[in-house]
């Protein structure tokens, strides 16, 4: 009797826990994907997916067409292994069972053959992306393009704009439709990455090192802007706001902040190269001539400046310490 | 340099735990060891464990402790992550601030820690621990072998791999910091300069020490498969499995010196002051990039080929079929070995390289996709026209195919520099990564962990559970790992410790730590099959020692095998041999027991291991006395094993015919 009731409870408990179980899972799954759709339904949150600037725009064509492509041999390979699982069911008598097939060469060359295909077009399509949207390409424009000097620093960005002789910190703003080159480095920071995704790729930024990119806004609007490298603790807080506007605010807007306040010269900029987190946003009125190239320099036993045999124009500093 | 110094080097008062974590990982130790004492002592095994586990050169026997460990740090990887994901709720500064702080409840700093742990962890000491004991376990009963080449430097490999694992967990007790840089500990970040503390040392020693160990086991096993297979059986007679160990061990011996020699050049930097990766003095940060990868990208393939060769095993056995197109997976995974070694800088494509060369590797790395997924098609048309019995491993192997494909298309889109540039260190990097590991590697290792079981504990494992467990682990995956692509997309840059709430991610982070809590309670549903298991082990018995109709030779030994695998080593005439042996070897061979020639227990391995362990604390306090004693105590150890002449006993023709037939007659 003893061992009746023993069994009946196991019995019991097992299918209770296999019920409860099931009713767990379906309630985490049904909240789930309530919480995601909902997301996806507010779309333009995904930066990625909703470009502002030219560059950000092509990158995410061709990140549509390389996922369509794959599907071509992603989608059969899922119907295959669905038919095989069921068809193939131990429990289905009525199916072939073939237990010594277990090659055929014209299958095989078929199966290397198609992927291969794909992914041969794939990569045709990748060298011709990669050169096209490579960023120390010039960007198509008969607008003047406009330089601007990133540097990292521990836990801040700073923008140094050599032509109008201004700097900032943590802010950023340049006119749209108008291609913007931005030259990046670091300074007494380890590796760091320039990076504003609503506007195009990222590029790390290196000390004693000058890396290049060019983006263009499609019109006005701001974009979050960070790094994309851990650096150390204040890495989380290195948030930058970049701002494209009219070429007629931008002016004004350079015409306020060269309005006498702090200069960034060599000294100045030693004390805010040191390490700081959450800096708020500072404008420098004016900035010591060839600031940039003092920072780039600055680990270099031989310094040389070798004019880069590309593709950008109008830049004044154009410089390559280290050829890529 | 006084005497102080000379033997205690920087070790300071302050070096004992004082923060909550450093007390609180501390305690839990001496707790854990505490109630490993008392256990052992309780149950009187002392002399057992000594003698037939921790000295022993059994590679089931070490293959099982590398297992048990596994598990351990899968535990404390997991728990890792859970904390990281937390944390990654909390930093939003918006719906949950009145728990805390604004940033979460961490420190930027320990949370930096703690990801760079739990991915050391995981790579090192979880995926290589449980496929090293796989290897260990299945590739001689595969191969008709009873025994490693080396069995002593297997036991040594085993107990470096160990103090690793001690080492790693060290700086609780000592030290109080980890490396705050990211598994790799890529410099500069990883320099004297942004890392004075004793951090990033911890990473190398753990990771040198282990290294080795692992470096190590690979020459070992390579030797083993190439020169110790049974009598007829060519290399293209292999199984699958043991195919996709030699080549991830030909990865291992090939690139291992790579990452041992990079951490040695930062070691120079951190220890003498050198300048191979620094800011100044003409240190290029861009080598240490190059390097690390260099033996990076190999390793996650090392991760991941033998778990394809489980899938072939898997599929073959439970569709009652034999695998399909074997040449053309032999191929395969050649092909992805060897590829393998050309893709490195797809890691850092945003480093400025120009379009020609991030092209050239870009278009390297989309080959790799073509062996991967021809193998998927041969796994599928294996089990076309085949009787598919879907027991737990199958299950896993469909895991598998569900979500490695998606992580897959991921990683081809990454191979687009100019997409690479928009994802790069994002957490769509991330979530496809995990994809791979986890829905390619780790499901591989729990469906060979299942497939398997039977064979080393004589009964099989708790086949309802065991759905329950993939089940959970399914769903647990997706809704972890989904709101991470989406995340990505969204510009979230991964190893954040907290960001503004009007980003609008926050609602994504919380799908993702329900996702993982659900894995939680997967793991703690496969903990509970291995005990209701092991309850229920009577009603499981193997007692034929071939539980699935397999194909491989390893089902042709009792369940568990003896200690000496074969009493008669096989002959071996066709691939699949145990399959051949079934169908035409029915009538009764007159069987002749020789004499058997077996390595003896040792505990050198685990005295050498002791003092390597010694020699990498001391490297991270300086502590030049200990350096030295570590140093020549694994170097004396070493050179009193080469002048041991008695390392092997004589296991005679009648005792071995006694063991087989208590065995056969049970």
């Amino acid at each position: 009797m003893q061992y009746l009731y023993c069994e009946l409870y196991t019995e019991l408990r097992r299918s209770m826990i296999g019920l409860l179980f099931k009713i767990i899972i379906f309630l985490f799954v049904v909240t789930d994907a309530f919480l995601i759709g909902k997301i996806l339904l507010v779309g333009k949150n995904i930066q990625i997916l909703n470009p502002k600037g030219i560059i950000a725009f092509q990158e995410k064509d061709l990140l549509l067409l390389a996922i369509s492509l794959m599907l071509l041999v992603v989608i059969p390979v899922f119907i295959w292994a669905f038919y095989v699982a069921t068809k193939y069911h131990a429990n289905n008598s009525k199916a072939t069972y073939a237990p010594d097939w277990d090659h055929s060469t014209k299958l095989q060359l078929f199966l290397w053959g198609f992927p291969s295909l794909i992914i041969v077009i794939l990569c045709v399509i990748n060298w011709a992306a990669a050169h096209k949207l490579d960023p120390h390409n010039a960007l198509p424009s008969t607008v003047r393009p406009i330089t601007i000097q990133v540097v990292a620093l521990q836990w801040k960005w700073l923008f140094i704009y050599p032509e109008q002789r201004i700097a900032t910190v943590n802010y950023v703003e340049f006119p749209d439709k108008t291609p913007i080159i931005f030259e990046v480095t670091s300074s007494d920071a380890p590796m760091n990455s320039f990076w504003i995704p609503q506007l195009g790729g990222q590029i790390y930024a290196m000390s004693g090192m000058a890396t290049q990119t060019h983006l263009m806004a499609d019109g006005p609007g701001e974009y979050r802007g960070s790094s994309a490298e851990i650096s150390g603790a204040g890495f989380a807080g290195m948030t930058f706001i970049a701002k494209s506007t009219s070429l007629k605010d931008f002016n004004t807007w350079v015409a306020r902040v060269k309005q006498p306040s702090n200069i960034l010269n060599i000294k100045e900029f030693n004390v805010l190269a040191k390490p700081s987190e959450d800096v708020p946003v500072t404008y420098y009125s004016s900035t010591e001539n060839n600031l940039y190239t003092t920072i780039v320099t600055k680990y270099m036993a031989h310094p040389t400046i070798v004019p880069r045999k590309d593709h950008s124009s109008g830049s004044q500093q154009n410089m390559q310490n280290m050829q890529m | 340099m006084n005497v102080e110094q000379f033997i205690f080097g920087k070790l300071t008062w302050n070096d004992l735990p004082h923060e909550w974590f450093t007390i609180g990982g501390t305690c839990a130790f001496i707790a854990l060891g505490i109630a490993f004492i008392v256990l052992v002592t309780y149950f009187k095994r002392w002399r057992w464990l000594w003698n037939e586990w921790l000295t022993s050169t059994d590679p089931k026997k070490i293959g099982i402790m590398y297992i048990v460990v596994a598990f351990l740090m899968f535990l404390r990887g997991g728990l890792d992550a859970f904390m990281i994901w937390a944390q990654q709720v909390l930093g939003s500064g918006n719906t949950f601030a009145f728990l805390g702080a604004s940033h979460g409840y961490l420190s930027a700093d320990h949370l930096q820690q703690i990801f760079t742990a739990h991915g050391d962890i995981m790579v090192f000491f979880v995926t290589m621990g449980f496929l090293f004991g796989l290897i260990n376990l299945i590739v001689p009963l595969q191969i008709g072998a009873r025994d490693l080449a080396f069995p002593f430097l297997n036991s040594l490999g085993f107990w470096l791999y160990f103090a690793g694992v001690v080492l790693i967990n060290m700086f609780f007790v000592l030290g109080g910091e980890f490396a705050a840089t990211g598994w790799l500990a890529v410099a500069p970040l990883s320099e004297l300069q942004f890392h004075p503390g004793v951090g990033v040392d911890y990473w190398i020693w753990s990771l040198q020490v282990s290294g080795l160990g692992t470096l190590i086991g690979g020459i070992n096993f390579v030797v083993t498969i190439l020169k110790m297979r049974a009598p007829g059986m060519s290399l293209m007679r292999m199984p699958m499995f043991t195919w996709t160990s030699l080549m991830s061990m030909i990865l291992v011996i090939s690139i291992f010196p790579i990452l041992a020699m990079t951490m040695a050049l930062l070691t120079m930097d951190r220890f003498f002051g050198m300048h191979f990766f620094t800011l100044d003095n003409g240190g290029n940060q861009m080598m240490y990039w190059n390097l690390i990868w260099m033996w990076g990208h190999p390793e996650v393939y090392v991760l991941i080929i033998p778990a394809f060769g489980i899938y072939s095993e898997i599929v073959s056995t439970f569709a009652q079929k034999k695998i399909f197109g074997y040449t053309s997976l032999v191929i395969a995974a050649a092909a992805i070995t060897i590829l393998s070694f050309s893709v490195w800088l797809h890691h850092f494509f945003t480093m400025g390289a120009g379009a020609d060369v991030n092209a050239f590797f870009g278009i390297m790395t989309m080959f790799i996709a073509i062996p991967t997924g021809v193998q998927v098609i041969n796994w599928l048309f294996t089990m076309f026209r085949g009787r598919i019995k879907f027991v737990t491993p199958i299950y896993w192997f469909f895991g598998f195919i569900s979500t490695f494909t998606f992580g897959g298309m991921a990683g081809v889109l990454m191979a687009l520099p100019p997409v690479d540039y928009q994802v790069h260190n994002s957490l769509f990097l991330v979530a496809h990564f995990h994809t791979m590991i986890v829905g390619g590697a780790l499901f591989g290792i729990f469906a060979g962990f299942s497939y398997w079981f039977p064979k080393f504990t004589g009964f099989k494992l708790n086949e309802r559970l065991g759905k329950y467990a993939f089940w959970t682990w399914l769903v647990g995956f997706f809704v972890s790992f989904v709101p991470l692509y989406i995340l990505g997309m969204m510009g979230a840059t991964r190893r954040l410790d907290h960001y503004d709430a009007s980003t609008g991610w926050q609602p994504l982070f919380f799908v993702s730590l329900i996702g993982v809590c659900i894995i939680m309670l997967a793991v703690g549903l496969q903990v509970l099959q291995i005990i209701v298991s092991i309850k229920q082990r009577n009603q499981n018995r193997d007692i034929t020692g071939d539980p699935w109709n397999g194909y491989t030779l390893e089902w042709a030994t009792t369940s568990p095998p003896p200690f000496y695998n074969y009493a008669i080593i096989p002959q071996v005439t066709s691939r699949d041999a145990f399959w051949e042996m079934k169908k035409y070897d029915k009538q009764k061979v007159l069987v002749k027991y020789e004499d058997i020639e077996l390595p003896k227990n040792t505990p050198m391995g685990i005295y050498v291991a002791g003092f390597v362990f010694l020699f990498g604390v001391a490297m991270v306090f300086h502590a030049t006395l200990f350096i030295l004693i570590g140093l020549f105590g694994a170097i004396y150890c070493v050179i009193l094993r080469t002048f041991d002449d008695h390392s092997e006993y004589v296991l005679t023709a009648i005792e071995v015919e006694k063991i087989e037939n208590k065995l056969r007659n049970k």
